[in-house]
């Protein structure tokens, strides 16, 4: 339990993605089974285990010390299972030799009862040192938090067993804890695991951005044009009557689309993207989408106000048939044939864009017709479906991003080779009317910027500073001082967290504007007037 | 004659009436008794000094030799009448050098604790309890909620990371009196025998460690001219906490923050100091050793200071012991 404790503890404190790869496959590496898989699930979010509510486990602490000492703890610590993993008295004589193994833990949690699982857990929790009472009360109240996706997890998976990480996604839905034969795989002591699970995710097709210069390398007549829609990338598969729609990483996002998911009255796996509305008539715009994201359960008011659908660009498999290996013109075909005999309410067609030369597409890509549309896709005719980003079959051409002039308002250190710079730099628009104008804080963004301009930035920080809040400085900013930052960013969307009312999509520092003065950086109406368009 | 007529607190520090003196004034004063050499208990300016000889050393060198009017060396044990109040000092376990203050007259005995700990710690003296009327203890972790793992343990975690992340080095933030030495000297009992990289200002409190016979094995100033960049690579660097922040930092490949402090057992506390690997060591007495410290002085009444005084005055209310908060002012409880 301790090793797992320990790993938890690492991740959460560990920004860099290197950093959090090193650590999994370490842990991969020293820990043996079911142990490994067991927190490979838990990471996941694979494993069940009957929940404890924090009221639970409140009570249960109350019942062994006195309630005002652990109210100052509490207070002071913030954090419901910090404290209680701390201030859990320790019974001399009650604590075994050794402490419980994940595997121990999670099999004594998983066989105990609604009724008598209060007392499961503190006998754990009796059993169990600091650490590992912490993660203990991690698992039974769910959500590990920390900054782990199952994404990560299974790179670093494909990390430990240096394979490539879509056999793992390919391989995912059809294994289950605590994942022995895939273990024993990646180390090399058996056989790659078969799938004969029904409806798996197959993993996607990716683009490459266009970038200087591709264009003139590449002849029109090779590639097919579609928009680039800015919902969610899916994968639709039924098979054998099981339904699941994915993310493009592989998650099973059938249960926040059950709409969708109820629709797929087919066989086959298709390949398209999620967005909101009826395609019949309209398509939402990204803010009507958001509403359907991140979230736990839908109501059925949610689902009738913004339902989804998907537009289809790609059929992988009919039936029994897998069509990958056909080229993009053939897919389409058969997929215009197939897009015919599904509900017209929840499937469409995600149409061509007609050209002739790349000025032409050029034009319509700068000027698309509805403002979920970020830009246009390019397929080439003869491509095969490959998992990955292979370069060349298909590019993204996005839409320029927009630009706003903002001032430079907070500054905060970053990690590893940041961690001596001011980096992540926050900044803010005017906002107010004429001769009371103040600057309110409209995003936050940590790259876009030379390592030269970074050292430039974090002197001005520095020399600039006004007021230090741990890691952070306010940097002074007023209508005669400031630095301004052109910043770019693909999107705007209405926000009832922030005070602006707005929140940035990819925000990034696109230029340091030190020439212009800071009272002529934008005011919060531009953005707003983005909002609305 | 009340306790608080032997001692009480003043805008100065401690007091005692009939001995003329205070413990760790936080002002200049005529007579001054001083516990350990960290900063906000030991000042300069005052008209003489008592104190152990490490203390008064580490005095010297963090202030110039002439740091007071004059200066006594308190040897442990020794019994030193003061205006017919008796003084004795006891290893407190904190740093080295660090004392308790024990103040006898007319036959009542209090103990000021100054800042102590329990855990064992090759770079000082370990605590003794002293049997007395009056215990003054320290609080910086006053709560339940703090309880040290052993330090060997945090040891053992550190050099886990650096084999784990050979080509980044370890920055390891830690108080340069003490806690630093501490640290380098659990890595050297842990059997780590590279060099260590030490901010210079480690330097001087480093070598007085040495000379004082605790071995901390080979120390390199952490300098540019020392290595290129990637000489640092698989280093571990000791440094104050506050100069990670600094442009210094600069030098080290892709470092991992660590910081050395009983505060990091809370983890929000790491978090916003964009610490990635907290070490929990700290030389001040936990929770569990509070209590027990305060149990075995069998002192009739608890004076609690410096730190989170409600939580272990409401302990010693329920164990039905007398104690009440001593508010003092001038002392940082960050300082761990």
């Amino acid at each position: 339990m301790n090793r797992f404790a320990e790993l938890l503890d690492r991740l959460v404190l560990t920004p860099s993605r290197n950093g959090k790869l090193t650590l999994l496959t370490d842990y991969f590496r020293s820990v043996e089974d079911p142990d490994r898989g067991l927190a490979l699930a838990a990471i996941t979010g694979d494993l069940r285990i009957a929940a404890v509510k924090p009221a639970m486990l409140r009570t249960l602490v109350i019942e062994r010390m006195d309630p005002v000492l652990f109210g100052y703890s509490y207070d002071y610590v913030g954090d419901l299972a910090e404290t209680v993993s701390l201030v859990w008295p320790q019974t001399p004589g009650r604590i075994a030799n050794r402490e419980p193994t994940l595997g121990e833990v999670v099999a004594k949690l998983q066989a105990a009862s609604r009724s008598d699982g209060p007392k499961v857990l503190a006998g754990l929790l009796d059993s169990a040192g600091i650490s590992a009472r912490f993660a203990i009360i991690k698992l039974v109240t769910g959500g590990l938090r920390i900054g782990v996706s199952a994404r990560l997890a299974k790179q670093a998976l494909a990390d430990f067993g240096k394979v490539d990480v879509a056999e793992i996604e390919e391989l995912w839905h059809g294994l289950s804890p605590p994942y022995t034969a895939l273990f024993a795989w990646l180390e090399g002591k058996a056989e790659k695991p078969r799938n004969t699970a029904m409806a798996l995710f197959r993993p996607v097709m990716l683009s490459n951005p266009i970038g200087d210069g591709d264009l003139e390398k590449l002849d029109p007549v090779d590639y097919a044009a579609e928009w680039k829609w800015d919902g969610i990338r899916v994968q639709a598969v039924a098979e054998g009557g099981i339904r699941r729609l994915y993310s493009r990483t592989g998650d099973d996002v059938s249960g926040a689309f059950p709409d969708l998911a109820d629709a797929m009255h087919f066989s086959a796996t298709l390949d398209g993207e999620l967005l909101v509305g009826d395609p019949r008539e309209a398509t939402g715009t990204f803010s009507d989408l958001q509403q359907r994201l991140n979230r736990k359960t839908v109501t059925p008011k949610m689902q009738q106000q913004y339902p989804a659908f998907m537009r289809c660009y790609d059929l992988l498999q009919i039936g029994a048939e897998d069509l990958r290996g056909l080229s993009f013109r053939e897919r389409r075909g058969r997929l215009e044939a197939f897009i015919g005999t599904l509900d017209p309410s929840r499937f469409d067609l995600s149409p061509f864009v007609e050209f002739t030369d790349w000025q032409a597409l050029e034009d319509l890509r700068r000027a698309p017709p509805h403002p979920i549309i970020e830009g246009v896709m390019l397929k080439r005719w003869d491509s095969p479906y490959v998992a990955g980003r292979p370069k060349g079959p298909w590019f993204k051409w996005k839409r320029d991003p927009h630009t706003v002039d903002a001032v430079l308002m907070y500054a905060q250190r970053g990690h590893g080779k940041r961690s001596s710079f001011y980096s992540d730099y926050t900044f803010g628009v005017w906002s107010g009317a004429e001769g009371a104008e103040e600057l309110v804080p409209v995003g936050k963004a940590y790259f876009g910027f030379t390592d030269e301009e970074l050292r430039q930035i974090d002197k001005y920080v520095r020399d600039n500073t006004v007021e230090r809040f741990g890691p952070v400085r306010s940097v002074r900013a007023d209508r005669d001082n400031g630095l301004v930052l052109e910043v770019a960013f693909e999107g705007l969307n209405r926000s009832t967290r922030h005070k602006s009312g707005v929140a940035m999509r990819f925000p990034r520092i696109s230029r340091l504007r030190w020439d212009k003065p800071a009272n002529e950086a934008d005011r919060i109406e531009t953005l707003q007037a983005l909002l609305d368009r | 004659m009340r306790a608080s007529d032997l001692l009480h607190p003043r805008p100065e520090g401690l007091y005692c009436p009939p001995g003329d003196f205070f413990i760790d004034p936080v002002r200049p004063v005529n007579r001054a008794l001083i516990t350990h050499g960290h900063s906000d208990h030991a000042r300069s300016g005052h008209g003489s000094v008592l104190a152990t000889q490490q203390t008064l050393d580490i005095m010297g060198l963090r202030y110039g030799e002439d740091f007071a009017g004059t200066t006594q060396a308190a040897a442990f044990g020794e019994t030193i009448a003061i205006d017919g109040v008796d003084v004795s000092f006891h290893p407190a376990g904190h740093v080295l050098g660090s004392a308790q203050i024990s103040v006898e007259h007319q036959g009542r005995r209090i103990v000021a604790s100054g800042d102590y700990k329990r855990q064992k710690d090759a770079t000082c003296a370990p605590f003794e309890p002293i049997a007395c009327d009056v215990f003054i203890t320290e609080a910086t972790f006053g709560l339940p909620v703090f309880r040290h793992p052993p330090d060997t343990e945090e040891i053992a975690r550190l050099l886990k990371s650096a084999a784990q992340f050979p080509e980044r080095s370890h920055l390891v933030g830690a108080y340069a009196l003490g806690k630093a030495q501490r640290v380098m000297r659990l890595l050297r009992d842990a059997g780590y025998d590279k060099p260590l990289y030490i901010h210079g200002a480690l330097a001087k409190l480093s070598e007085y460690y040495q000379s004082q016979g605790i071995d901390l094995g080979e120390l390199e100033p952490a300098t540019v001219e020392s290595g290129a960049k990637q000489d640092f690579a698989g280093a571990i660097v000791v440094g104050p906490p506050s100069a990670f922040a600094d442009r210094w930092a600069r030098r080290f490949p892709d470092p991992i923050s660590c910081f050395a402090s009983g505060w990091m057992r809370i983890r929000q506390r790491a978090r916003q100091g964009g610490v990635e690997l907290p070490l929990i060591i700290s030389d001040h007495a936990d929770w569990d050793e509070l209590i027990i410290t305060i149990k075995e002085t069998g002192a009739e009444e608890i004076w609690v200071t410096h730190g989170r005084e409600e939580a272990l005055v409401r302990w010693c209310e329920l164990e039905g012991i007398a104690a009440r908060p001593l508010h003092l002012v001038g002392y940082e409880d960050e300082d761990d």
